[in-house]
């Protein structure tokens, strides 16, 4: 059995730390996965090996998903940058700026951006908008 | 999921989309204050206090040798307004609809923008805010029934602010009758009061719910701080078959540094 999703000696580490790197490392193998299967069913001229080929991936989707739902639960602002940028129409690298930079005003619960993770509507100061 | 717990509403992306929109649409007009007073923040549902920079003694610990000062600060508060919400329309939002029942959303934004206005213009004293009109020094001036004396009242209080040396622009929060006796009038010729009064501000005129009579101030900056905890938002607080029961709530508290900034109007 491996120990190389520790990157550091797992004695140190907090049980909780050993999860979320499991997690990782599962994250890691289902995505290597997806393309794995992408790659096969690209090639496959037989339809119905490429139909169980779909099947499987689309297993793989759904254990990435609930890896990756697990540790944005435990990572606050992981989960608030994948909420600035995730099923959002639009620029992805422009989303992705925005998103951090919100994390990096408002992520640790400050909230000091208003609109931030804090799901606030956004109003703040209104002094010199027009009425 | 933060303390205002939407992730466990039965509410769909495109339903809180309508709910926001909504309340944001209805908070912005009535919200009065926020558009005369300095504001900062949100400073995050987890901040609780303004640091007043004040001191109050205290008798030490252990007798004699030494002094004890108690830091001065003062408490947030929290408003909410809670409404009920049909699931049934927020289905057929879902299906499309434009015309969704949302009555009792816009009713609690009004109520918790008035509670804001009154808040921060007149005080609330068991929060321990002090209302702009309760600071100033200056007895408030009559405004009257009729509007041909408004340019005069508000003339004075603007003069009564510039000699104690606040300079302008200054703005002017009219409660809802004043404001719409404001704008039914023209004076001889036709102009309108509302310009005439803003020529002698210099600065915005304010529908403010909430207001009683009128209040004149400076807009200057650094004399009225508005400091917000956790801005306005929409939170959730429990649902059965056929509603979803939600609240706007938001944390602040009010701090008057130049109590001369302002001038009150009575009705």
């Amino acid at each position: 059995m491996g120990f190389d999703q520790y990157h550091e000696p797992p004695e140190e580490l907090s049980a909780e730390t050993r999860t979320f790197a499991r997690i990782c490392a599962s994250l890691e193998e289902e995505s290597q996965a997806i393309g794995w299967y992408q790659q096969r069913i690209s090639v496959e001229a037989d339809p119905d090996a490429r139909a169980i080929m779909e099947d499987a991936q689309g297993e793989e989707f759904k254990h990435f998903a609930m890896n990756l739902e697990f540790l944005l639960r435990r990572t606050p602002r992981w989960r608030a940058i994948c909420e600035g940028v995730l099923f959002k129409d639009g620029d992805i690298v422009e989303h992705g700026e925005a998103a951090e930079a919100a994390s990096e005003d408002g992520g640790d619960g400050g909230g000091d951006e208003a609109g931030g993770d804090d799901a606030s509507l956004g109003i703040g100061g209104m002094k010199g908008a027009g009425q | 999921m933060n303390h205002l717990l939407r992730g466990l509403a039965p509410v769909s992306e495109a339903g809180w989309q309508l709910l926001d929109d909504e309340a944001r649409e209805r908070l912005q007009g009535p919200l009065a204050a926020r558009r005369m007073v300095d504001f900062s923040g949100p400073h995050g549902w987890e901040h609780s206090a303004i640091n007043l920079g004040r001191t109050e003694k205290l008798p030490p610990p252990n007798g004699k040798g030494v002094t004890a000062l108690r830091r001065r600060v003062l408490p947030l508060a929290e408003l909410r307004a809670g409404f009920t919400i049909s699931r049934a329309e927020l289905a057929d939002n879902d299906r499309g609809a434009v015309d969704a029942d949302l009555a009792a959303l816009d009713e609690a934004a009004r109520q918790i923008a008035v509670a804001e206005n009154v808040a921060v213009f007149h005080g609330w004293k068991k929060a321990g805010i002090t209302g702009i009109t309760e600071a100033s020094p200056f007895k408030p001036e009559k405004l009257g029934k009729t509007a041909e004396t408004y340019p005069r009242c508000v003339a004075r209080a603007v003069e009564s602010i510039r000699q104690a040396g606040v300079e302008g622009p200054y703005g002017l929060a009219l409660g809802p009758d004043e404001y719409t006796r404001v704008i039914e009038t023209a004076e001889h010729g036709g102009y309108p009061l509302f310009d005439h009064l803003a020529k002698i501000l210099g600065g915005p005129i304010v529908w403010a719910p909430g207001v009683k009579g009128a209040v004149v101030l400076s807009l200057r900056g650094g004399d009225f701080l508005f400091e917000s905890g956790q801005d306005l938002a929409i939170g959730y607080a429990s649902h059965d078959a056929a509603n979803v029961e939600l609240y706007l709530e938001e944390s602040f508290s009010f701090v008057v540094a130049t109590p001369e900034a302002a001038a009150p109007l009575s009705s």
